[in-house]
Protein backbone atom coordinates (compact mmCIF):
# COMPACT_ATOMS: atom_id res chain seq x y z
CA UNK A 1 0.00 0.00 0.00
CA UNK A 2 1.57 3.41 -1.02
CA UNK A 3 1.30 6.19 1.90
CA UNK A 4 1.04 9.58 0.32
CA UNK A 5 0.53 12.14 2.99
CA UNK A 6 -1.58 15.26 0.52
CA UNK A 7 0.47 18.02 2.97
CA UNK A 8 3.77 16.73 2.93
CA UNK A 9 4.36 15.30 -0.38
CA UNK A 10 3.25 19.30 -1.32
CA UNK A 11 6.11 20.63 0.43
CA UNK A 12 8.44 17.94 -0.63
CA UNK A 13 7.80 18.65 -4.13
CA UNK A 14 8.14 22.51 -3.83
CA UNK A 15 11.38 21.93 -2.33
CA UNK A 16 12.54 19.68 -4.98
CA UNK A 17 11.60 22.14 -7.31
CA UNK A 18 14.69 24.33 -6.41
CA UNK A 19 17.89 24.42 -8.31
CA UNK A 20 20.89 21.90 -6.36
CA UNK A 21 17.95 19.96 -4.34
CA UNK A 22 17.18 16.39 -5.18
CA UNK A 23 14.36 14.14 -3.89
CA UNK A 24 15.98 13.35 -0.96
CA UNK A 25 17.23 16.20 0.39
CA UNK A 26 13.66 17.42 -0.50
CA UNK A 27 12.21 14.87 2.11
CA UNK A 28 15.01 15.54 4.79
CA UNK A 29 13.78 19.22 4.54
CA UNK A 30 10.30 18.62 4.72
CA UNK A 31 10.46 16.39 8.23
CA UNK A 32 12.54 18.86 9.58
CA UNK A 33 10.24 21.53 9.79
CA UNK A 34 7.67 18.56 10.42
CA UNK A 35 9.37 18.26 13.65
CA UNK A 36 10.72 21.97 14.56
CA UNK A 37 8.05 24.14 16.14
CA UNK A 38 5.65 26.18 14.46
CA UNK A 39 7.56 29.26 14.69
CA UNK A 40 10.12 27.97 12.70
CA UNK A 41 8.44 27.00 9.85
CA UNK A 42 5.92 30.36 9.93
CA UNK A 43 9.32 32.84 9.50
CA UNK A 44 10.45 30.93 7.16
CA UNK A 45 7.41 31.19 4.93
CA UNK A 46 6.80 34.80 5.72
CA UNK A 47 10.27 35.63 4.93
CA UNK A 48 9.42 34.43 1.79
CA UNK A 49 6.12 35.89 1.30
CA UNK A 50 7.97 39.46 2.49
CA UNK A 51 11.03 38.91 -0.13
CA UNK A 52 8.70 38.11 -3.13
CA UNK A 53 6.37 41.28 -2.01
CA UNK A 54 8.90 43.81 -1.33
CA UNK A 55 11.91 42.97 -4.18
CA UNK A 56 11.31 44.15 -7.23
CA UNK A 57 13.81 44.89 -10.30
CA UNK A 58 14.74 48.53 -10.33
CA UNK A 59 13.52 50.17 -13.74
CA UNK A 60 16.68 51.87 -14.31
CA UNK A 61 18.85 49.15 -14.32
CA UNK A 62 17.65 46.00 -13.65
CA UNK A 63 19.20 44.99 -10.92
CA UNK A 64 16.93 43.67 -7.72
CA UNK A 65 16.01 46.23 -5.11
CA UNK A 66 13.53 47.33 -2.36
CA UNK A 67 12.86 51.26 -3.18
CA UNK A 68 12.51 52.13 -6.61
CA UNK A 69 14.80 53.23 -8.15
CA UNK A 70 17.75 51.45 -6.49
CA UNK A 71 20.20 52.81 -4.34
CA UNK A 72 23.02 52.90 -6.82
CA UNK A 73 20.92 54.98 -9.42
CA UNK A 74 20.05 57.39 -7.17
CA UNK A 75 22.96 57.98 -4.87
CA UNK A 76 24.26 61.61 -5.74
CA UNK A 77 28.14 60.35 -4.92
CA UNK A 78 27.64 58.06 -7.86
CA UNK A 79 29.14 58.86 -11.50
CA UNK A 80 26.33 59.42 -14.25
CA UNK A 81 28.56 59.13 -17.04
CA UNK A 82 30.23 55.46 -16.05
CA UNK A 83 28.09 52.97 -17.18
CA UNK A 84 28.82 49.11 -16.24
CA UNK A 85 26.77 46.44 -18.13
CA UNK A 86 27.13 43.03 -15.47
CA UNK A 87 25.33 39.84 -16.42
CA UNK A 88 23.12 39.18 -13.27
CA UNK A 89 22.52 41.18 -10.06
CA UNK A 90 25.48 38.95 -7.45
CA UNK A 91 27.99 40.48 -10.09
CA UNK A 92 27.09 44.40 -8.90
CA UNK A 93 28.23 42.74 -5.41
CA UNK A 94 31.25 41.13 -6.51
CA UNK A 95 32.29 44.55 -8.09
CA UNK A 96 31.04 46.96 -5.15
CA UNK A 97 33.04 45.04 -2.73
CA UNK A 98 36.12 46.25 -4.89
CA UNK A 99 35.24 49.62 -4.24
CA UNK A 100 37.05 50.53 -7.66
CA UNK A 101 34.35 51.51 -9.40
CA UNK A 102 31.87 54.49 -8.59
CA UNK A 103 29.34 54.50 -11.90
CA UNK A 104 26.25 52.79 -12.37
CA UNK A 105 25.20 49.92 -13.63
CA UNK A 106 22.99 47.89 -15.90
CA UNK A 107 22.13 44.24 -15.65
CA UNK A 108 21.28 41.98 -18.37
CA UNK A 109 20.18 38.92 -16.87
CA UNK A 110 22.38 36.16 -18.58
CA UNK A 111 24.44 36.10 -21.56
CA UNK A 112 23.92 34.98 -24.90
CA UNK A 113 23.68 30.99 -25.19
CA UNK A 114 22.17 30.02 -28.23
CA UNK A 115 22.64 26.70 -27.56
CA UNK A 116 20.72 26.93 -24.11
CA UNK A 117 18.17 29.31 -26.27
CA UNK A 118 19.13 32.11 -24.59
CA UNK A 119 18.88 34.96 -27.56
CA UNK A 120 19.19 38.65 -27.64
CA UNK A 121 15.40 39.61 -26.61
CA UNK A 122 15.50 37.56 -23.68
CA UNK A 123 18.44 39.56 -22.23
CA UNK A 124 17.43 43.59 -21.01
CA UNK A 125 19.49 44.79 -24.33
CA UNK A 126 16.42 46.90 -25.46
CA UNK A 127 16.16 48.67 -22.31
CA UNK A 128 19.93 49.27 -22.49
CA UNK A 129 19.63 50.97 -25.27
CA UNK A 130 16.59 52.88 -24.54
CA UNK A 131 18.82 54.16 -21.82
CA UNK A 132 21.34 55.54 -23.79
CA UNK A 133 19.41 57.27 -26.44
CA UNK A 134 18.47 60.73 -26.36
CA UNK A 135 19.59 63.13 -23.42
CA UNK A 136 21.59 60.40 -21.70
CA UNK A 137 24.45 61.44 -19.40
CA UNK A 138 26.72 58.24 -20.05
CA UNK A 139 30.24 58.47 -21.66
CA UNK A 140 31.68 55.37 -21.33
CA UNK A 141 30.18 52.25 -21.21
CA UNK A 142 32.06 49.42 -19.80
CA UNK A 143 31.08 45.51 -20.58
CA UNK A 144 32.10 43.65 -17.83
CA UNK A 145 30.33 40.49 -18.76
CA UNK A 146 32.31 37.20 -17.71
CA UNK A 147 35.64 36.03 -19.42
CA UNK A 148 33.87 33.06 -21.49
CA UNK A 149 33.02 32.18 -24.43
CA UNK A 150 29.24 33.38 -23.72
CA UNK A 151 30.33 36.78 -22.02
CA UNK A 152 32.61 37.54 -25.04
CA UNK A 153 29.75 36.81 -27.51
CA UNK A 154 27.36 39.42 -25.68
CA UNK A 155 30.21 42.00 -25.29
CA UNK A 156 31.09 41.31 -29.22
CA UNK A 157 27.20 42.39 -30.07
CA UNK A 158 26.75 44.60 -27.79
CA UNK A 159 30.22 46.77 -28.71
CA UNK A 160 28.56 46.53 -32.43
CA UNK A 161 25.46 47.82 -31.22
CA UNK A 162 26.59 50.62 -29.55
CA UNK A 163 29.66 51.84 -31.47
CA UNK A 164 27.32 53.77 -33.47
CA UNK A 165 26.08 55.83 -30.99
CA UNK A 166 29.33 57.40 -30.58
CA UNK A 167 30.31 56.24 -26.73
CA UNK A 168 33.38 55.02 -25.50
CA UNK A 169 32.94 50.91 -25.25
CA UNK A 170 35.22 49.39 -23.30
CA UNK A 171 36.14 45.94 -21.63
CA UNK A 172 36.97 44.51 -18.53
CA UNK A 173 40.62 43.79 -18.76
CA UNK A 174 41.48 40.00 -18.08
CA UNK A 175 44.47 38.09 -16.89
CA UNK A 176 45.93 36.12 -14.08
CA UNK A 177 44.09 34.95 -11.10
CA UNK A 178 45.23 35.93 -7.73
CA UNK A 179 46.73 32.59 -6.49
CA UNK A 180 46.68 31.26 -10.09
CA UNK A 181 49.80 29.56 -11.53
CA UNK A 182 51.49 30.71 -15.19
CA UNK A 183 51.89 26.85 -15.89
CA UNK A 184 48.43 26.09 -15.80
CA UNK A 185 47.11 29.29 -17.93
CA UNK A 186 45.20 28.61 -21.02
CA UNK A 187 47.04 30.60 -24.44
CA UNK A 188 44.18 32.69 -24.42
CA UNK A 189 44.32 34.23 -21.21
CA UNK A 190 48.29 34.18 -21.26
CA UNK A 191 48.08 35.87 -24.51
CA UNK A 192 45.78 38.47 -22.96
CA UNK A 193 47.75 39.37 -19.66
CA UNK A 194 50.98 39.79 -21.66
CA UNK A 195 49.10 42.16 -23.88
CA UNK A 196 47.55 44.14 -20.86
CA UNK A 197 50.71 44.25 -19.02
CA UNK A 198 51.43 47.25 -17.13
CA UNK A 199 54.93 49.51 -16.65
CA UNK A 200 55.79 48.15 -13.22
CA UNK B 1 36.36 0.16 -29.23
CA UNK B 2 36.45 -0.47 -25.46
CA UNK B 3 37.63 2.71 -23.49
CA UNK B 4 40.25 1.77 -20.77
CA UNK B 5 40.11 3.33 -17.20
CA UNK B 6 42.07 6.94 -18.44
CA UNK B 7 42.41 8.04 -21.47
CA UNK B 8 43.28 10.73 -23.68
CA UNK B 9 42.32 11.76 -26.62
CA UNK B 10 42.27 15.10 -28.57
CA UNK B 11 38.51 16.96 -28.79
CA UNK B 12 36.48 19.50 -29.58
CA UNK B 13 34.40 21.52 -26.75
CA UNK B 14 30.78 21.94 -28.79
CA UNK B 15 28.67 23.18 -25.11
CA UNK B 16 28.32 23.33 -21.40
CA UNK B 17 26.06 23.25 -18.75
CA UNK B 18 26.42 24.22 -15.25
CA UNK B 19 26.50 21.51 -12.28
CA UNK B 20 26.21 21.88 -8.80
CA UNK B 21 28.07 24.94 -7.21
CA UNK B 22 31.17 24.58 -9.45
CA UNK B 23 31.35 21.88 -11.27
CA UNK B 24 30.18 21.46 -15.42
CA UNK B 25 29.24 19.30 -18.02
CA UNK B 26 31.42 19.89 -20.72
CA UNK B 27 29.55 18.00 -24.20
CA UNK B 28 32.69 17.13 -26.53
CA UNK B 29 33.25 15.67 -29.25
CA UNK B 30 36.37 13.78 -29.56
CA UNK B 31 38.82 11.88 -31.93
CA UNK B 32 38.55 8.72 -30.73
CA UNK B 33 35.27 8.22 -28.83
CA UNK B 34 32.95 10.58 -30.66
CA UNK B 35 30.63 12.78 -28.81
CA UNK B 36 30.51 12.45 -25.14
CA UNK B 37 29.81 14.14 -22.14
CA UNK B 38 31.93 14.89 -19.24
CA UNK B 39 31.96 16.30 -15.76
CA UNK B 40 34.51 19.08 -15.38
CA UNK B 41 35.25 19.28 -11.32
CA UNK B 42 35.46 22.57 -10.21
CA UNK B 43 35.94 24.40 -13.25
CA UNK B 44 34.13 27.36 -12.32
CA UNK B 45 36.27 28.31 -9.91
CA UNK B 46 38.50 31.32 -11.07
CA UNK B 47 41.88 29.65 -9.93
CA UNK B 48 41.24 25.84 -11.25
CA UNK B 49 43.54 24.60 -13.63
CA UNK B 50 41.84 23.56 -16.81
CA UNK B 51 38.73 26.04 -16.71
CA UNK B 52 40.26 27.75 -19.60
CA UNK B 53 41.17 25.01 -21.98
CA UNK B 54 37.47 24.25 -21.53
CA UNK B 55 35.49 26.98 -23.07
CA UNK B 56 33.21 25.64 -26.17
CA UNK B 57 35.32 25.43 -29.39
CA UNK B 58 38.51 25.05 -28.11
CA UNK B 59 40.61 21.75 -29.87
CA UNK B 60 41.64 20.22 -26.65
CA UNK B 61 43.72 17.72 -25.63
CA UNK B 62 41.72 15.78 -22.61
CA UNK B 63 42.59 13.19 -20.04
CA UNK B 64 39.16 11.23 -19.21
CA UNK B 65 38.60 8.86 -16.52
CA UNK B 66 36.02 6.81 -17.58
CA UNK B 67 32.54 7.56 -15.64
CA UNK B 68 29.14 4.89 -15.18
CA UNK B 69 27.20 7.68 -17.34
CA UNK B 70 29.88 10.32 -17.49
CA UNK B 71 33.16 10.78 -17.78
CA UNK B 72 35.49 12.59 -15.76
CA UNK B 73 37.83 15.43 -16.80
CA UNK B 74 41.38 15.06 -15.37
CA UNK B 75 43.27 17.34 -17.47
CA UNK B 76 42.83 19.58 -20.18
CA UNK B 77 45.37 21.24 -22.44
CA UNK B 78 44.57 23.35 -25.24
CA UNK B 79 46.16 22.49 -28.94
CA UNK B 80 44.33 25.24 -30.34
CA UNK B 81 42.47 28.45 -28.91
CA UNK B 82 41.07 29.94 -32.21
CA UNK B 83 41.17 33.04 -30.86
CA UNK B 84 39.91 35.16 -33.24
CA UNK B 85 36.66 32.81 -33.42
CA UNK B 86 36.67 33.32 -29.75
CA UNK B 87 36.99 37.38 -30.35
CA UNK B 88 34.42 38.29 -33.55
CA UNK B 89 31.71 38.10 -32.68
CA UNK B 90 30.51 36.92 -35.90
CA UNK B 91 32.75 34.17 -36.40
CA UNK B 92 31.48 32.59 -32.80
CA UNK B 93 28.14 32.84 -33.93
CA UNK B 94 29.31 30.78 -37.02
CA UNK B 95 30.91 28.28 -34.43
CA UNK B 96 28.09 28.02 -32.43
CA UNK B 97 26.07 27.08 -35.86
CA UNK B 98 28.46 24.43 -36.12
CA UNK B 99 28.70 23.44 -32.32
CA UNK B 100 24.85 22.97 -32.68
CA UNK B 101 24.97 20.90 -35.78
CA UNK B 102 27.21 18.16 -34.70
CA UNK B 103 25.60 18.02 -31.46
CA UNK B 104 22.36 17.82 -33.03
CA UNK B 105 23.33 15.22 -35.48
CA UNK B 106 25.21 13.22 -33.77
CA UNK B 107 24.74 10.41 -31.23
CA UNK B 108 26.54 9.36 -27.97
CA UNK B 109 29.91 7.59 -28.20
CA UNK B 110 29.67 6.82 -32.03
CA UNK B 111 33.46 7.33 -33.21
CA UNK B 112 33.80 9.07 -36.18
CA UNK B 113 37.14 10.40 -36.49
CA UNK B 114 36.37 12.08 -40.34
CA UNK B 115 33.77 14.13 -38.84
CA UNK B 116 36.04 15.09 -35.50
CA UNK B 117 38.81 16.33 -38.20
CA UNK B 118 35.56 17.99 -40.65
CA UNK B 119 35.09 19.71 -37.23
CA UNK B 120 38.46 20.83 -35.93
CA UNK B 121 39.32 21.85 -39.66
CA UNK B 122 36.02 23.97 -39.97
CA UNK B 123 37.03 25.92 -36.85
CA UNK B 124 40.62 26.41 -38.33
CA UNK B 125 39.34 28.12 -41.32
CA UNK B 126 37.02 30.06 -39.63
CA UNK B 127 40.03 31.22 -38.11
CA UNK B 128 42.08 31.72 -41.03
CA UNK B 129 39.35 34.09 -42.17
CA UNK B 130 37.71 32.09 -44.68
CA UNK B 131 34.38 33.41 -45.43
CA UNK B 132 32.42 31.82 -42.32
CA UNK B 133 28.71 31.62 -43.86
CA UNK B 134 30.79 28.92 -46.81
CA UNK B 135 32.61 27.27 -44.16
CA UNK B 136 29.65 26.49 -42.62
CA UNK B 137 27.99 25.14 -45.41
CA UNK B 138 31.23 23.21 -46.12
CA UNK B 139 30.72 21.67 -42.73
CA UNK B 140 26.96 21.04 -43.05
CA UNK B 141 27.84 18.36 -46.42
CA UNK B 142 30.52 16.91 -44.91
CA UNK B 143 28.74 16.39 -41.53
CA UNK B 144 25.69 15.06 -43.68
CA UNK B 145 27.82 12.99 -45.79
CA UNK B 146 29.33 10.81 -42.65
CA UNK B 147 26.25 10.73 -41.03
CA UNK B 148 24.82 9.05 -44.19
CA UNK B 149 22.77 11.73 -45.49
CA UNK B 150 24.60 12.57 -48.41
CA UNK B 151 22.55 15.05 -50.63
CA UNK B 152 22.32 13.61 -54.12
CA UNK B 153 23.41 16.93 -56.29
CA UNK B 154 24.10 15.59 -59.86
CA UNK B 155 20.93 13.13 -60.87
CA UNK B 156 17.23 13.89 -60.02
CA UNK B 157 15.95 11.60 -57.31
CA UNK B 158 12.91 10.71 -59.12
CA UNK B 159 13.76 9.83 -62.54
CA UNK B 160 17.24 9.29 -62.26
CA UNK B 161 18.18 12.06 -65.39
CA UNK B 162 21.15 13.92 -65.02
CA UNK B 163 20.50 17.43 -63.50
CA UNK B 164 21.15 19.88 -66.32
CA UNK B 165 22.42 23.65 -65.54
CA UNK B 166 18.60 25.71 -65.34
CA UNK B 167 15.74 25.59 -63.25
CA UNK B 168 16.22 22.96 -61.04
CA UNK B 169 14.52 22.11 -57.59
CA UNK B 170 16.04 20.99 -54.14
CA UNK B 171 13.87 18.82 -51.94
CA UNK B 172 14.73 18.65 -47.88
CA UNK B 173 12.04 16.04 -47.86
CA UNK B 174 13.38 13.67 -50.51
CA UNK B 175 17.17 14.87 -49.65
CA UNK B 176 18.37 15.90 -52.77
CA UNK B 177 17.76 17.64 -55.98
CA UNK B 178 15.03 17.16 -58.82
CA UNK B 179 15.12 18.32 -62.36
CA UNK B 180 12.55 20.80 -63.26
CA UNK B 181 9.76 18.27 -65.06
CA UNK B 182 10.20 16.23 -61.61
CA UNK B 183 10.00 19.50 -59.35
CA UNK B 184 6.71 20.42 -59.96
CA UNK B 185 5.11 16.78 -58.64
CA UNK B 186 7.37 17.31 -55.30
CA UNK B 187 5.18 19.90 -53.06
CA UNK B 188 8.50 20.00 -50.76
CA UNK B 189 10.43 21.24 -53.57
CA UNK B 190 12.41 24.85 -53.77
CA UNK B 191 14.13 26.16 -56.33
CA UNK B 192 17.57 26.02 -56.45
CA UNK B 193 19.80 28.46 -58.58
CA UNK B 194 22.54 27.05 -60.52
CA UNK B 195 25.34 28.90 -59.18
CA UNK B 196 23.94 27.60 -55.67
CA UNK B 197 24.12 24.01 -57.04
CA UNK B 198 27.82 24.51 -58.66
CA UNK B 199 28.61 25.26 -55.05
CA UNK B 200 27.01 22.52 -53.25
CA UNK B 201 28.72 20.32 -55.86
CA UNK B 202 32.12 21.82 -55.29
CA UNK B 203 32.08 21.65 -51.33
CA UNK B 204 30.86 18.17 -51.45
CA UNK B 205 33.51 17.04 -53.79
CA UNK B 206 36.21 19.13 -52.01
CA UNK B 207 34.98 17.65 -48.77
CA UNK B 208 36.72 20.22 -46.83
CA UNK B 209 40.45 19.48 -48.20
CA UNK B 210 40.58 23.00 -49.33
CA UNK B 211 39.55 26.24 -48.77
CA UNK B 212 36.28 27.66 -49.79
CA UNK B 213 35.65 29.47 -52.61
CA UNK B 214 34.74 32.79 -52.41
CA UNK B 215 31.61 33.38 -53.97
CA UNK B 216 28.86 35.95 -54.04
CA UNK B 217 27.15 36.45 -50.58
CA UNK B 218 23.20 35.77 -51.98
CA UNK B 219 24.75 32.23 -52.61
CA UNK B 220 26.05 31.22 -50.01
CA UNK B 221 23.13 32.57 -48.03
CA UNK B 222 21.22 30.43 -50.59
CA UNK B 223 23.15 26.99 -50.27
CA UNK B 224 22.82 27.54 -46.23
CA UNK B 225 18.85 28.04 -46.21
CA UNK B 226 18.59 25.05 -48.53
CA UNK B 227 21.33 22.74 -46.41
CA UNK B 228 19.58 24.44 -43.08
CA UNK B 229 16.46 23.01 -44.04
CA UNK B 230 17.63 19.61 -45.16
CA UNK B 231 19.19 19.34 -41.59
CA UNK B 232 15.97 21.05 -39.71
CA UNK B 233 13.83 17.85 -42.04
CA UNK B 234 16.70 15.26 -40.77
CA UNK B 235 15.98 16.46 -36.82
CA UNK B 236 12.80 17.39 -36.87
CA UNK B 237 13.77 20.45 -34.84
CA UNK B 238 14.50 24.21 -35.66
CA UNK B 239 17.89 25.10 -35.29
CA UNK B 240 18.34 28.07 -32.73
CA UNK B 241 22.09 29.61 -34.20
CA UNK B 242 21.04 31.12 -37.23
CA UNK B 243 18.81 33.72 -35.36
CA UNK B 244 22.07 34.51 -33.55
CA UNK B 245 24.17 35.00 -36.76
CA UNK B 246 21.47 37.20 -38.37
CA UNK B 247 20.97 39.57 -35.20
CA UNK B 248 24.79 40.25 -35.19
CA UNK B 249 25.01 41.11 -39.29
CA UNK B 250 22.26 43.22 -38.31
CA UNK B 251 23.95 45.03 -35.61
CA UNK B 252 26.96 45.26 -37.87
CA UNK B 253 24.83 46.66 -40.68
CA UNK B 254 23.69 49.30 -38.39
CA UNK B 255 27.28 49.74 -37.13
CA UNK B 256 28.62 49.74 -40.98
CA UNK B 257 31.34 47.55 -42.02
Amino acid sequence: MQVTIEPISKVVEAFASLPGIGPKTAQRLTYFLLRAPEETARSLAEAITEMKGAVRFCTLCWTITDVEPCMICTSPARDQAMLCVVEEPLDILALERTRVFKGVYHVLHGALDPLHGISVDDLKIPQLLRRLEGESPVREVILATNPNVEGDATAGYLERLLRPLGLQVTRIARGLPVGGDLEYADEVTLARALEGRRSA
Amino acid sequence: MARPRLYRTPAVVLKRMDLGEADRIITLYTRLHGKLRAVGKGVRRTTSRSAGHLEPFTLVDVLLATGRELEVVSQADTISAFRRVREDVNLTSHAYYLAELTDLLTEDRSENQGLFLALAGSLEALEEGEDPRTVVVSYQLQLLSVLGYRPQLRECLRCTAPIEPGTNQFSAHLGGVVCSRCGSMEASARPIQTDVLKLLRHLQQAAGTTRVPSVPEAVSRDAELLMRDYAEQIVEKHLRTPALIARVQQATGAAGP
